[in-house]
């Protein structure tokens, strides 16, 4: 390789290196900005801001939604098999919500630690299935429907 | 195998090259295509939650593949061409840019109208998104940079520079779903463990990967030897092929 080919290669590793590096410090000061939502635990543990809107995430607890009988009004638990944040919500659930799938709600927690949602996201994991394997899985008592802890 | 690789670099090899390769990745592309759209959309099973609105993902999984394997040949060629000042390899990169935008336009959009019924909405601010949104605003800066150079190769060096310069963003796409909470779920697929989808799913989708490879691949010859003709026409071989 001659050496004006040389020294450019050098140059162009270079910039690239620098620029990842330029990226990765940036990422990594916004980190707690960049995350999508907090978890249970965060909440449990009084790093979520209260008063203010952010997004909790995690999986609606098992048994834990208590819809009421004349309005949208539902309340359920976010879990994320350490802590729970107790939910309530006064609007229409998207299709894949249900008990054991997870979750991402929109909100502000108030003082008693209870959220109050304005919108609930579902999450879908990475898991496909067609209807008759997820039916054999039940059989075998073991629920894709997330009961247990998907990731 | 050097005098190969050379010889790639001659815009008049390179021409004849890819007219003789051509024509197998177009047959490729379309019989994959066609099987795997037919396969996907009609024989392979609903899933268990979402019934067949899964199904977006025999479009969507490719292009979003394509908008970031696109980006890395782009910014392979880009450096190919700052450091051995391969012409050809400039004219690659050109050509490769707008099918990646194209691409990284579809998977945002066959992603959000999947989103809505499975998520609840059409975007959010979760990193792989925002990764992505920023990934079609680098397609869109090269392509602009080039067209604002006009016809002849001048900006030719400045867009491989900012090319290289995009390619960070294509890790960082790759691992957002793994560094941060996102909506956005993990790969279904990875090369080291098993796909998280039974076969009759992922063997459809991945005929589908491959002929959205062939497509780009046989598209990009095509386009190249456009290209290769349009910056080479005052040479004597095109006049001569012209006549």
């Amino acid at each position: 390789m001659r050496a004006n080919r040389k020294r450019r290669l050098v140059i162009v590793l270079a910039l690239v290196a620098l620029v990842a590096v330029a990226a990765g410090l940036t990422l990594y000061a916004l980190r707690a900005n960049i995350n999508l939502f907090f978890t249970p635990s965060q909440v449990a543990a009084g790093e979520a801001p209260l008063g203010r809107t952010l997004r909790l995430g995690g999986v609606v607890k098992k048994d834990s939604v208590e819809r009421h009988q004349d309005t949208l009004h539902v309340s359920f638990q976010v879990t994320d098999f350490a802590s729970d944040v107790e939910v309530s919500f006064d609007d229409i659930l998207p299709d894949l919500f249900r008990e054991g799938q997870g979750v991402v709600v929109v909100g502000q927690l108030d003082a008693d630690g209870e959220f109050i949602a304005q919108q609930v996201l579902a999450k879908h994991d990475e898991n496909y299935m067609p209807p008759e394997a997820a039916e054999a899985l039940k059989a075998a008592g073991n629920l894709p429907d997330g009961s247990v802890p998907s990731s | 195998m050097w005098t190969f690789v050379h010889k790639l670099g001659s815009p008049k090899w390179c021409h004849a090259l890819c007219a003789r390769l051509q024509p197998g990745f177009w047959i490729a592309a379309g019989l994959l295509l066609a099987v795997g759209a037919v396969w996907s959309l009609a024989f392979s099973p609903p899933d268990y939650q979402m019934g067949d609105s899964y199904r977006i993902i025999y479009v969507h999984v490719p292009a979003a593949i394509l908008a970031q394997s696109v980006f890395v040949g782009m910014a392979l060629a880009s450096a190919v061409f700052l450091i051995w000042k391969i012409k050809v390899a400039d004219m690659a990169a050109t050509v490769m840019a707008p099918f990646g935008a194209a691409m990284t336009f579809l998977g945002l959009f066959t992603g959000s109208l999947w989103g809505v019924p499975t998520w609840g909405t059409w975007w959010t601010w979760d990193a792989r998104l925002t990764a992505m949104l920023i990934q079609l605003f680098l397609y869109i800066g090269v392509i602009a940079l080039r067209g604002a150079y006009g016809r002849d190769d001048q900006g030719a060096k400045a867009v491989a520079v900012l090319t290289l310069v995009g390619v960070v963003n294509i890790p960082i796409i790759k691992y957002s779903v793994v560094w941060w909470n996102t909506l956005h779920q993990p790969a279904t697929f990875t090369l080291t463990e098993r796909p998280a989808m039974p076969a009759s799913m992922w063997v459809p989708l991945l005929i589908m990967v491959l002929g959205f490879y062939s497509f780009f691949i046989a598209l990009t010859l095509y386009r190249l030897r456009n290209e290769i003709m349009r910056r080479e026409s005052r040479t004597r071989w095109v006049q001569a092929l012209a006549d």
